[in-house]
């Protein structure tokens, strides 16, 4: 395969390069640049999920890239939001001489709908580059939250694969043993969900009942009675 | 003998059985196939901390093994989240609680690259003055506590606390505390190292050779110790390097992989070390990738307190209360004694980190336990995850 | 030859034992409640109020400013705003804490809120002997529990103490001096005035009183 974005001294691991490289090499792959705003300067590459595990062989296997290593697996959560924007809308006013046409300044709000995301940073350990960031998004948070394992490519994200099943509730298809790791497996609920309540957290952390004064007032009362 | 009378009480009369328990019915089960299911852990003195391996014994032998975790679960990374980012700081204290030092260092490291701040210089050289004293201890922290699993009880740990406390002593000089230093900051330290402190530290470094010398004297050529330790708990190259094993378990393997030459974070390049390589991937390559990392720990703190410079140990524009990065994402990570430390930060621009991910080298780095321990007996486990050198406070958060 | 390795290493394992009869590198331990070891001067256990003077109320430091209590990691600092002023050490009123109080038993004594108070008026104690039996009430300390004199801090802290202590007086200079400006300004004001109005009012022979 002729890789033109490679130069011949170090490899380009820029996320556009990256890009260019996988959907010529891989038939009907999609990916999407992520920008990113900081002085980190460390853009990230969405994957969409019929062709992740392919491009994610290929970053592997690929001799110039040979990214090995897969560090750091995570969920994040990002859940539904309202978007306000303004649009110019056109619209019959009425006016002194009758209806007219005039344009219009809106708002409108309309809801961004969440999803759930996995993040996979890659290094290489042989050519010592990195990182490449890569992404798979969910569908949404519900019913549509599956994603494929990248498990089955980089075995380091077995554990961190069923973290992120465990706090976030990402499946991930294809994982040879995806159970809870960190909560107890009767736990309902993802944790590290935005929307998460935790159940100490409507409880006043002075007055729970447990100090002097609270309890031994009222079993005095009790006792009284 | 005792397992066989339970079983006979309780076997064949079905009445009684509920009043055992579930594990009764289990051992009954398996007596059939031979297969013994033992659960080390999570309260055992050689599992480090609360941590259980459920094991399935094929007579002495191991044939399968999962870890089971998160006893000491806290979700640190929640809390982070709903804290500032200077809040955070003596949480990362409490992940890897014997080496707080260069937690801190890789938590701030992370936030200086989502905020694009600068360290001066002279912070720099403490930070890595006081990474290598962490380094050192926890080394010989975890020299002692493998022996100790070997059955070497009480001496060699005795001797490793020893020089460790002398380091927590001036640890303890510099930021008030002996294992929670929350020292780092990001821009810098907190306060700057009197030259008195310069002084017995440069002292101590003196002396540590010796400590080193000694040890080695202690252990090395110790017939039971090779015989416990060789061809022991065997990683793979390649298995080492796809399951991310990282730190002196990788580097035992023959990888030459360690983040402070490959990033060069800091100031590390100005440093002249070498990187340790072990050839089988075995426990006692692990515990001797230990021992010589000490000596390179020693060498560079010679050379870091030979050159410290005066100046500023803070940047003065960066704020410390209220920092609100601008949105963005940034992964900073450092070589911890225990291998790559990563810290994951998403910033929506506000004061809370939006998302905070701690990539911890303890909880990947036994990814591979099961790999190593199939076929090795009960020993060889306790042994083998010895080596692997877990802090329950990093694996579980 | 077997076993060379065993007996080299219990060498040095006698040489340790006897060494420790003579060496007091090899002999690290101390019997610990009749014998301690100082505690460097930066150690840090607890926090606690500062107070100037002999009277905690009249001299507590605290202005009640919440911000410790919002940066406070595990959020272990319970602060209620008194309704009233006081006057603090420069002589400016300002809030008291009505109720300061520290859940010890959260507290995971992290300097925070030392660092981030502005009015010098938590610093970190050395106490560490604080057992109690009563695991409410024993470990959430109030105001009164936490307030320390000053020379409670100079003696556990001494060159720390002196720097605050340095900056405080220069703050006592600068606002004396400051009132002194403010108070010159004032009785020429009124001086002048007085001027102004004898100018008015020449009749009137007598001075007015500066006020
Ligand atoms: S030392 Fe830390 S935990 Fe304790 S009260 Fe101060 S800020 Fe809170
Ligand atoms: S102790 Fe300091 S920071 Fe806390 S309320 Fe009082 S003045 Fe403010």
């Amino acid at each position: 395969m002729s890789a033109p974005e490679l130069g011949a001294v170090g490899v380009d691991l820029s996320a556009d390069a990256l890009r260019a490289l996988l959907v010529a090499a891989i038939e009907g792959c999609s990916v999407t640049v992520v920008e990113n705003e900081s002085p980190s300067g460390q853009r990230s590459l969405v994957l969409d999920h019929e062709h992740a595990v392919e491009a994610a062989i290929f970053l592997r296997d690929n001799s110039e890239l040979r990214l090995d290593f897969c560090s750091n697996v995570t969920g994040v959560d990002w859940p539904d939001r309202e978007v306000t924007e303004k649009v110019k809308v056109k619209k019959m006013v009425e006016g002194l001489e009758g209806a007219t046409e005039q344009e219009v300044e809106e708002t409108r709000k309309t809801l961004a709908p969440g999803y759930l995301e996995a993040v996979y940073h890659l290094f290489s350990m042989e050519k010592k580059h990195g990182p490449v960031i890569l992404r798979l998004r969910t569908r949404d948070r519900a019913e549509g939250n599956h994603l494929p394992s990248l498990t089955p490519v980089w075995r380091s994200a077995e554990f961190q694969e069923r973290e992120a099943f465990d706090l976030f509730g990402i499946v991930f298809d294809g994982h040879p043993d995806l159970r809870r790791i960190l909560m107890w497996d009767e736990f309902a609920d993802y944790p590290m969900r935005k929307d998460y309540v935790s159940p100490a957290e409507d409880e006043p952390v002075l007055d729970d009942g447990c100090l002097p004064g609270a309890e031994p007032g009222a079993e005095q009362g009790a006792a009284d009675a | 003998m005792s397992r066989d009378l339970m079983m006979d009480a309780t076997g064949n009369d079905e009445r009684l059985a509920p009043t055992y328990g579930a594990g009764q019915h289990r051992l009954k089960a398996e007596r059939e196939s031979q297969i013994l299911e033992v659960s080390i852990g999570p309260q055992h003195p050689s599992t480090h901390g609360v941590f259980r391996m459920d094991v399935k014994l094929d007579g002495e032998r191991v044939v399968q093994l999962k870890p089971v975790f998160g006893y000491l679960h806290r979700n640190h990374e929640k809390i982070a989240e709903n804290g500032s980012y200077l809040a955070a700081i003596p949480y990362t204290d409490r992940l890897d609680y014997l080496c707080s030092m260069t937690n801190n260092w890789g938590y701030t490291l992370a936030v200086e690259t989502l905020a694009g701040i600068t360290v001066p210089e002279r912070a720099e050289y403490i930070r890595v003055i006081m990474a290598e004293l962490t380094r050192f201890q926890n080394h010989a922290g975890l020299v002692g506590f493998l022996l100790q699993d070997m059955g070497a009880s009480g001496t060699p740990l005795m001797y490793a606390f020893r020089e460790r406390e002398k380091i927590l002593d001036l640890f303890e000089a510099v930021s008030g505390a002996r294992m929670m230093c929350n020292y780092l900051r990001f821009g810098g330290v907190r306060v700057d190292c009197t030259p008195e402190w310069m002084k017995e530290t440069r002292e101590l470094v003196g002396v540590l050779p010796r400590f080193v010398d000694e040890f080695e004297r202690l252990l090395r050529g110790n017939e039971i110790l090779m015989a416990r330790t060789q061809g022991v708990g065997v990683l793979p190259r390649e298995l080492a390097v796809n399951a991310g094993v990282t730190g002196p378990m990788l580097r035992a393997t023959g990888v030459n992989y360690d983040i402070r030459k490959v990033d060069r974070y800091g100031i590390y390049d100005r440093f002249k070390f070498r990187v340790p390589l072990g050839e089988h991937g075995d426990v006692y390559d692990r515990y001797m990738m230990r021992v010589l990392e000490m000596r390179e720990s020693i060498s560079i703190l010679e050379q870091a307190l030979k050159e410290i410079p005066e100046g500023p140990v803070q940047d003065p524009k960066t704020k410390l209360r209220g920092l609100r990065p601008k949105a963005g994402e940034a992964y900073g990570r450092i070589e911890s004694p225990k291998g790559e430390l990563g810290f994951y930060l998403i910033s929506d621009g506000t004061m809370n980190p939006y998302r905070y991910r701690v990539r911890s080298p303890c909880l990947i780095n036994l990814t591979i336990l099961e790999d190593m321990c199939l076929g090795q007996s009960v020993a060889d486990v306790v042994v083998t995850l010895g080596s692997v050198d877990i802090v329950m406070g990093e694996v579980d958060r | 030859m077997l076993g060379e390795g065993i007996v080299k290493g219990l060498f040095e394992t006698a040489r340790n034992f006897l060494g420790s009869y003579v060496d007091k590198d090899r002999l690290v331990t101390v019997q610990y409640p009749e014998e301690r070891h100082p505690l460097p001067e930066a150690a840090r256990n607890f926090p606690f109020l500062l107070y100037d003077g002999d009277d905690p109320e009249a001299g507590l430091r605290c202005v009640s400013c919440h911000i410790c209590e919002k940066e406070c990691p595990p959020r272990c600092i319970y602060i209620e705003k008194s309704t009233d002023k006081k006057p603090d050490f420069v002589g400016k009123p300002q809030f008291y804490p009505a109720r300061f109080d520290i859940d010890v038993s959260v507290c995971m004594s992290c300097q925070i809120c030392v660092e981030v108070c502005p009015f010098d008026a938590i610093r970190m104690d050395k106490e560490f002997e604080l057992s109690t039996d009563d695991r409410f009430g024993g470990l959430m300390w109030t105001k009164k529990e936490l307030s320390k004199p000053n020379e409670y801090y100079q003696k556990i802290h001494p060159v720390e103490a002196a720097e605050t202590d340095a900056r405080r007086a220069e703050d006592v200079e600068k606002a004396k001096a400051k009132a002194a400006a403010a108070a010159a300004a004032k009785a020429a004001e009124v001086a002048k005035a007085a001027e102004a109005a004898r100018a008015d009012d020449e009749g009137a022979g007598k001075e007015p009183s500066k006020g």
